[in-house]
């Protein structure tokens, strides 16, 4: 007879959740030079991440947080802190979701969407860094767009699929997950599919 | 220590069980055969069924032995649509479906399925403790209807409904009666005639017995057509070689249900107080759900804004202790549980919800180490939440 298997999740995750590095202390987000804020209660996620800036290399010295989330949330937004400190804001405005996940050790299916919210919080207090710091005009808008609400697939990740070899609906679904539970996403999912095999491969 | 306190989930073979068991493991025959070896199985199962029967006060011949309390559901709802299609000789049945918005998905899916095919089902709403309305009932009720389900206890937050006047009402305008006893039968006595009952479902390992065999009651001469055919098992009501070792277990586990059972309610609604009363002294913010006194005597459903509940149930789980959360993210879907919402209880609080269900090994130390684990647990969690920076949802409340 088999013992208890592990939890759904890695080590690596699970190594993040048991020690969660980098928790903001107290309440006050005041003495941060930028501060990033996305989700909401209601929903079963929110993250808050704060950073420090050095402001002649505009390197992130410093990256903290909090989450209302579960265990892949607290773990994403865990090592999505570790990952940014060094990097330039620029450098850092551009971490996926997936090089999260894949610094995670891979994450089920079901939980990617509960892990996508940490880079996006990571990009408004950049955002609100610029903003602060008489920089407006550097403030990026988010470029992504979410294709496929229910799994978080971003028009990014299908061009990124098309790039790793899908071809067709299915492969494209086979990769990313995509349109597997309300399937409203297909007709534009399916669009852009073609699109981007168009500029690609010229097909 | 390790701590089980997910009994509403499933619970441990009652040790009398397992022996039982254990000594029938030999016991191969086909009950439908007439040498020995089958004669063996039949008189086993015949013995289980003249058990289950005696514990609920139906006769043996209103027994159905099924695969599970879901199966027995879904027989029930489905044997509707059959009639209602005629496809029970010389009946034709009404063609609305009354349940309640708090019931099993095993109830919830198979009623959307049959709306598909042509029934009308109506959902009775609950108040903030999870009952019915019984006027809400009455509105609904009419010659149109032909079966009321509602749950006896609810696995989620352990409220009961009265099951009684819910029957009389349903059977006075016409409409047959079925209840999902799963939580509730070996834990109160059920009689399903005292109940004025047509259908009844019972779950073998919610009463420590095996998993995979379940029971439903039919009242003598209702309508009936099978939901898996094809076989004379079961008088023709559900095809398929009987699981002779599971429902061997279902007889002993209920024949062990009527020897403890009422002791067990008093020391398990002790050890419940003694749980909602440190919880309450111990941890800040917090909200109770289900009924406080009309409810299952081992569950305890709580909400505690702030924190995650999947967070909560994993942090517990490294501590030894088993729980579970109406909390979306440990169901994999996007919703917070069904049952919390039907309750009027808001996203939040259902996310940061854990239900703690007691057993009967279940024990005060137990009780004690999850005073000492649960709050420092949900310190940890709310000291890292978004919920009480400056400005937050609850900032101003700690």
């Amino acid at each position: 007879m088999l013992q208890a298997g592990e939890w759904a999740y890695t080590e690596k995750l699970k190594e993040h959740f048991m020690s969660p590095k980098n928790i903001m202390q107290g309440e006050n987000t005041d003495e941060f030079d930028g501060v990033g804020m996305e989700g909401n209660l209601q929903c079963g996620d929110q993250m808050m991440v704060v950073i420090r800036v050095d402001k002649e290399s505009e390197v992130i010295t410093d990256c903290q947080w909090k989450t209302y989330g579960c265990a892949s949330a607290i773990a994403s937004t865990s090592i999505l802190s570790e990952m940014v400190k060094g990097m330039t804001l620029d450098q850092a405005f551009h971490i996926s979701p997936k090089e999260v996940a894949k610094e995670l050790g891979g994450l089920p299916e079901n939980k990617i969407h509960c892990s996508v919210l940490g880079d996006k919080a990571l990009r408004a207090a950049i955002n609100d860094y610029y903003t602060r710091n008489g920089m407006g005009d550097k403030v990026k808008q988010e470029q992504v767009k979410t294709i496929c609400q229910c799994m978080s697939i971003t028009d990014h990740d299908i061009e990124d699929a098309v790039l790793e070899g899908a071809r067709t609906y299915f492969e494209l679904q086979e990769r990313t997950k995509l349109g597997t539970v309300c399937g409203q996403c297909k007709p534009e999912a399916e669009a852009l599919l073609e699109k981007f095999k168009h500029i690609h491969f010229g097909a | 220590m390790k701590v089980y306190f997910d009994h509403n989930a499933t619970t441990p073979l009652h040790p009398e069980v397992k022996k039982e068991m254990a000594e029938a493991m030999e016991m191969f025959g086909n009950p439908s055969s007439m040498h020995a070896w089958g004669r063996e199985a039949r008189a086993n199962v015949e013995d289980a069924r003249k058990r289950v029967a005696g514990f609920i006060g139906a006769g043996e011949d209103e027994i159905v032995f099924v695969g599970s309390g879901s199966e027995a559901n879904n027989t029930v709802l489905s044997l509707f649509i059959c009639a209602t299609n005629q496809c029970i000789p010389g009946t034709k049945m009404r063609s609305t479906i009354i349940t309640t918005k708090i019931e099993h998905p095993c109830v919830l899916e198979t009623s959307e399925c049959l709306a598909h095919r042509g029934a009308r089902v109506k959902y009775l709403d609950v108040d903030r403790y999870g009952k019915i309305d019984l006027d809400q009932l009455e509105s609904m009720l009419g010659d149109d209807v032909g079966l009321v389900s509602v749950m006896m206890a609810n696995n989620e937050i352990g409220t009961f409904q009265d099951i009684e006047t819910i029957a009389k009402m349903a059977r006075s305008c016409g409409a047959l009666m079925h209840t999902d006893a799963v939580q509730a039968v070996g834990k109160v006595p059920v009689d399903v005639n005292a109940l004025g009952l047509d259908f009844l479902t019972i779950s073998g390992h919610k009463i420590y017995g095996p998993k995979g065999v379940g029971a439903l009651y039919v009242r003598k001469g209702t309508p009936y057509c099978p939901f898996i055919r094809g076989g004379h098992q079961e008088r023709g009501r559900r095809a398929g070689t009987e699981n002779t070792l599971g429902i061997l277990g279902l007889g002993k586990a209920v024949e062990m249900r009527q020897l403890e059972m009422a002791g067990e309610a008093e020391r398990l609604g002790a050890l419940k107080a003694a749980l909602r009363k440190g919880i309450e002294e111990r941890i800040d913010d917090i909200s109770f759900n289900g009924h406080p006194t009309d409810s299952l005597c081992g569950t305890l459903n709580v909400s505690f804004p702030g924190a995650e509940g999947e967070s909560i149930l994993l942090y517990l789980d490294l501590e030894g202790i088993a729980v579970s959360t109406g909390s979306a993210c440990a169901s994999g879907s996007l919703d917070p549980s069904h049952v919390l919402l039907a309750t009027g209880v808001d996203a939040e609080r259902a996310h940061g919800s854990i239900r703690i269900s007691l057993g009967r090994e279940s024990t005060m130390q137990e009780v004690e180490y999850m005073l000492d684990v649960l709050p420092r647990t949900i310190k940890r969690i709310r000291d890292m939440s978004t919920a009480y920076i400056k400005g937050g949802t609850h900032a101003a409340s700690r």
